[in-house]
């Protein structure tokens, strides 16, 4: 018994020095390069925001480091991956922070898990700028917190001038994600100004992220005869549900946010579901800028496939970064914030960046619309 | 009116799917006295093995009176697949453990139920997939606007064959009569000469083939499948087995089609954010003056 008892107590002692001695060497050795950290969704079910943001970023270090890097150093990207989860966010924002030391975080596309980390970067004076989460409140946390795209508020507004002036639709229903910031918040700021430019919002039902079966909902969606219906949700459940509202009978265009964006959202039978539909997002890869022609240029070369706006605003999100890094002479994070918060006409991909008050980047925004599976572009309403 | 028929037609092809998982569910119960947790995901596994079967005879359209046949065959192909899982899951996890406390097996269960979610997810990506097309989906009826699709009416037909082939196996044949015998009393059953691990290795085979068939069936109807989908279904059918009274076969599909109308009329007609708590509200009540059960009687045969 004894002996067993010693020999229980050594192991766990050997066990806390080695653990200890990892902490220690992982802590270290962060002299001559910049530590950014970034969380994001490479796993799980909304993958491909996390996949396409995190090429865009790791083109922006490439390029960076290429050139020679930020303060004479090189960037070193952290990434971690939440998959898709806003518990797991808070461990690895927590984990980026305390034990690799970054100096700034970038994160990520779903707004729900940029308000999980945003309150962590908060408290540590880590400055973080999110690429794509539109939801107001995500900046609203603290003044560390940034972003390279617009927001919900005026994404409603481009979706409810785009309906009533060129898809010619008075009446609609609403599909909602209820258990999605991004989406309740987005289903909200529609609602309002929809109704305030003269539409009206005739059937409302929610449905919960996962779902597979949408038939009743849209049952009784169809039978209050919407011109069109709204569904401000992920590409994971948008296809689905637009493959079942067909089959129920709903025969009119579905439109939606920024949410639909992503290469997964016509697979298989969606395709045909989603044909002559719309969704308004951050840019359109028809974009003849020579920006965005070489953005996507090099972007194939590396990943040897087609950017999104995910990848854009993720490239875009580290070149801002780094810039307010060189701008402010140092890691420091107060002067990082400080310079973020004067970025003025800041050269992006996806357009020139200023940041405002409230921490946001006031953008245009472009309606596109599905043509046999692809994204084409339509129009481009400013602020 | 219309909108009544169709959110009845859309309710009864959910409860189908949740009857044909519930039936596993309730029938292991009534052999083995226990809840086989990880039957939700042999479920899943069958709409895997379906997406894969698919791609492997290497069709995604195609017309005419082949597709029924290689949606008949890939249904059987993957019923035989899920059929050789149950039977080693079985073997391997359960067979060891049936003379242990109810607990070990029950927490084993839920050990294989998180060993398949999470092989899935490194298996098969955890990135939904999109199911393959098995058959046409063609609008066969539209009464006054009630528009039917023929895969609705196929679960539902599919599932009602499958459920008679079931009740004609436990009451005719005689590995039935064994089932249902040792579902009355092991020890009993076996001084008769029935070889129980004959009969509780054919429960497995049969459950998970139901369940193999809930897989695609699903598949066909809501064409996006991903590793997890077996734990909210599964949790959902072991409801409607409770809720018809578990080890009680037709009380299975009984609860099954039950759930899926109330939750369909729920969604529908008040609002999908109370949709579980009203179906489950149900659930409670109906426990509550018949804790076993819609059917769950002593005499009812059990399987």
């Amino acid at each position: 018994m004894k002996i067993k008892s010693i020999v229980l107590v050594s192991i766990t002692l050997i066990s806390i020095s080695l653990l200890s001695l990892a902490f220690y060497s992982c802590g270290k050795g962060s002299g001559d390069v910049i530590k950014i950290g970034e969380f994001a969704s490479l796993t799980g079910s909304e993958a491909t925001f996390g996949i396409n943001s995190d090429n865009g970023m790791k083109l922006a270090v490439e390029e960076i480091n290429n050139a020679g890097g930020v303060l004479g150093k090189k960037i070193e990207l952290i990434t971690e991956d939440n998959q898709g989860k806003p518990n797991e966010t808070q461990t690895v924002v927590q984990k980026l922070i305390n034990r690799d030391k970054v100096v700034a975080i970038l994160g990520e596309v779903a707004s729900s898990r940029s308000k999980a980390a945003a309150p962590l970067c908060q408290q540590n004076k880590i400055p973080m700028i999110t690429p794509a989460s539109t939801n107001p409140e995500v900046t609203a946390i603290g003044d560390y917190i940034f972003r390279v795209c617009f927001i919900d508020p005026f994404q409603a507004t481009v979706m409810s001038k785009f309906a009533l002036n060129s898809m010619k639709v008075k009446k609609v229903a609403l599909l909602i994600d209820q258990r999605n910031a991004y989406s309740t918040g987005l289903a909200e700021s529609f609602k309002k100004t929809f109704v305030e430019m003269g539409g009206e919002i005739i059937e409302e039902q929610k449905y919960s992220a996962g779902d597979k079966d949408f038939k009743a909902q849209l049952t009784a969606i169809k039978y209050k005869n919407p011109e069109a219906v709204f569904i401000p949700g992920y590409y994971t459940d948008v296809g689905l549900i637009a493959i079942q509202a067909r089959e129920i009978g709903i025969n009119v265009p579905l439109f939606g946010g920024d949410g639909w964006e992503s290469e997964k959202l016509t697979e298989g039978k969606a395709k045909d579901a989603l044909e002559g539909c719309f969704f308004s997002t951050h840019l359109s890869m028809d974009d003849p800028s020579p920006l965005v022609q070489d953005f996507i240029k090099k972007y194939r070369t590396k990943f040897n496939k087609e950017p999104d706006a995910m990848s854009v605003l993720g490239y875009d999100a580290a070149m801002l970064m780094f810039d307010a890094i060189k701008r402010a002479g140092s890691t420091d994070g107060d002067k990082i914030r400080q310079e973020l918060a004067k970025t003025k006409d800041f050269k992006s991909v996806s357009g020139n960046i200023t940041i405002n008050e409230q921490r946001n980047a006031v953008k245009p925004a472009v309606v596109l619309e599905i043509k046999d599976g692809k994204f084409k572009y339509k129009e481009t309403i400013a602020p | 009116m219309t909108e009544l028929i169709q959110q009845f037609i859309n309710g009864l092809s959910l409860g189908s799917i949740y009857a044909l998982i519930a039936l596993g569910y309730t029938m292991i119960y009534g052999i083995l006295r226990f809840i086989n947790f990880a039957h939700g995901d042999v479920f899943m596994i069958g709409a895997f093995s379906g997406y894969y079967l698919a791609i492997l005879f290497s069709f995604t359209t195609f017309t005419g009176g082949a597709s029924v046949f290689m949606a008949v065959a890939i249904l059987l192909a993957s019923m035989v697949v899920c059929s050789i899982l149950g039977f080693t899951i079985e073997k391997l996890a359960y067979k060891p453990l049936r003379n242990s406390p109810k607990l070990t097996i029950l927490i084993t269960a839920i050990g294989v139920s998180l060993f398949l979610e999470y092989a899935g997810q490194l298996v098969f990506g955890a990135d939904p997939k999109s199911f393959p097309t098995l058959l046409e989906n063609k609008q066969i009826m539209n009464i006054g606007g009630a528009t039917v699709f023929s895969n609705s009416i196929v679960v539902i037909v599919v599932s009602a064959i499958l459920m008679i082939i079931l009740r004609l196996i436990v009451m005719r044949t005689k590995m039935g009569t064994a089932m249902r015998a040792v579902s009355f009393n092991h020890t009993v059953a076996s001084l008769m000469g029935i070889n129980i691990n004959r009969v509780i290795s054919f429960t497995f085979i049969l459950g998970s083939s139901l369940a193999a068939a809930a897989g695609i069936l699903f598949g066909l109807n809501y064409p996006k499948i991903d590793p997890l989908i077996g734990i909210i279904y599964g949790l959902k059918a072991f409801v409607a087995a409770v809720l018809g009274g578990i080890g009680n076969i037709l009380g299975a599909a009984l609860g099954g089609m039950i759930l899926g109308i109330v939750e369909t009329f729920v969604s529908g007609y008040l609002s999908s954010t109370y949709r579980d708590a009203i179906a489950f509200g149900i659930l409670i009540i109906i426990l509550l003056f018949r804790p076993t059960g819609l059917l769950g009687k002593k005499e009812i045969e059990k399987v």
